[in-house]
């Protein structure tokens, strides 16, 4: 007889007991062990119908394709750039997947990016060694203009972005600022100096309260308060 | 002469106050605190991130490297050197080996976790406590195990199996003593540590062994409520 040990959106540890018997599948950061499924992570629990997924609370960034992440250039090589990710692994761009338009075999690569540069770009490809491909060739991808950068957990950005960029466009309506969130955690506001400092408390906040209950509303109405104007909901 | 009364008053298998907190160091990947009566713990993780030097990282999965040192003012009075000795470096080791069994580091190629325990105060068993925090401080940063690590000393002091010794104790003089320190992965029942100072019989170790298991459990739990009283913010969900 299957049994769930769990209450769905529980706070669960390493080696927790989810459930028992062979009617449950382990998902996300939930392992078997025979008849049982255990926890391998400190994170909240999600049981839908037969499926008990853990879904991690902290973490650092794992680069996985399709990302669009936000890096830092910190070295030149040959034939492209190392790029810093607040990750364990760097990525790498190449000359082939920087630019649209043909980049000579010796030329001055700094011409396009610089050390110390920040630079948006999807991630093309990760291999089992964890060497990450980046392309800056794409719409919204490439250079980052000055503005402020601040960073946060990764596993607090689909909560910035809100479901489908609700949470984000409600920002940057209220703000005026324009604001591009990396995959990584990484993220770059541009706009007038105080609204930018509004908008890195707005993260902060959102980062705190991630997973406390209303927190668009919350949010909106922070952001009404600060900025004096209205928020309109929708679009 | 037996050794009838502990020297500070506890049952023969009573722990000393066990207290834990996680998070206690915000600008680390991950961090805990772990106490047990006179001996406290900090912990804290980097990483996992590259790893320097390069001839220590392994492609087939991450490497995990652990520091242990007590604070210069932790002894009894004397000042404790700082820096890496013989005896740092032999307990850096077991603690590295206590906590592998537990962890994941699969996902993480070439890349290492570093956990730098620190013990301002030590009072015996400071192994133990070191353990007990790097296993909070790993699943504090978000590093895949399988479950938490926990240790405790056990042993004999004359003709008494006792349970978390002190330093009164493994000092004592009037009979025999003998420290074991016993790291385990409560799920698996799997012994992670197991040394051994001193002298004892067959018997009385597995009687030891039994002991350390049950208070192990105590421990175990102490760590899963600090664990949870850290991300307890994220109860009150929707």
């Amino acid at each position: 007889m299957s049994e769930i040990k769990i209450k769905n959106k529980d706070i669960v540890v390493p080696g927790e007991e989810l459930a028992e018997g062979m009617d449950f599948i382990p998902s996300g950061a939930a392992y078997r062990v025979k008849d049982k499924i255990f926890s391998n992570r400190v994170g909240l629990v999600q049981v839908d119908g037969r499926i008990v997924k853990v879904i991690p609370l902290n973490g650092k960034y794992n680069p996985e394709r399709n990302d669009v992440v936000i890096g830092k250039i910190v070295d030149i090589l040959m034939s492209g750039w190392r790029i810093d990710l607040i990750s364990p692994y760097e990525g790498v761009l190449n000359i082939r997947d920087a630019s649209d338009r043909f980049i000579k075999k010796g030329e001055d690569l700094t011409r396009f990016f610089q050390i110390g540069d920040w630079i948006m770009a999807k991630v093309t490809n990760v291999t089992t060694q964890k060497l990450v491909d980046l392309t800056t060739k794409g719409y919204g991808l490439g250079k980052l203009e000055p503005g402020r950068i601040i960073k946060v957990s990764p596993y607090k950005v689909p909560r910035i972005i809100g479901k489908k960029g609700s949470m984000m466009r409600m920002i940057t309506k209220a703000t005026d600022c324009k604001i591009n969130v990396g995959q990584n955690g990484i993220i770059w506001i541009s706009g007038s100096p105080d609204q930018e400092i509004l908008v890195a408390k707005v993260i902060k906040l959102i980062e705190e309260e991630a997973h406390i209950s209303g927190l668009t509303a919350r949010i909106k109405e922070f952001l009404e308060k600060e900025t004096g104007k209205k928020i309109e909901e929708g679009d | 002469m037996s050794y009838d009364k502990r020297v500070d008053g506890r049952g023969f298998d009573e722990l000393r106050k066990m207290e834990a907190k996680v998070g206690v160091i915000p600008r680390a990947d991950g961090s805990a605190y772990f106490s047990m009566g006179g001996t406290s713990a900090y912990a804290a993780v980097y990483g996992p991130r590259q790893t320097y030097p390069k001839f220590l990282q392994d492609p087939s999965k991450g490497v995990l490297r652990c520091h242990y040192a007590m604070m210069p003012f932790s002894g009894a009075g004397d000042r404790v050197r700082p820096g890496p000795n013989r005896r740092a470096k032999e307990i850096s080791l077991v603690t590295t080996n206590a906590l592998l069994p537990a962890i994941d580091l699969h996902e993480f190629p070439n890349a290492i976790v570093d956990v730098f325990i620190s013990l301002p105060e030590t009072d015996a068993g400071s192994r133990c406590a070191g353990i007990c925090a790097a296993s909070l401080a790993l699943a504090d940063a978000g590093i895949p195990m399988t479950e938490l690590v926990g240790a405790v000393a056990v042993g004999r002091v004359d003709d008494k199996v006792v349970v978390d010794l002190c330093y009164d104790e493994e000092a004592y003089e009037e009979g025999e003593v003998a420290d074991i320190p016993v790291a385990m992965l409560y799920n698996k029942g799997e012994i992670s540590l197991l040394q051994m100072d001193g002298k004892i019989s067959k018997d009385m170790l597995l009687e030891a062994l039994e002991r350390a298991k049950k208070a192990l459990t105590f421990i175990h739990d102490v760590q899963v409520k600090a664990l949870k009283e850290r991300f307890k913010q994220v109860e009150n969900i929707e």
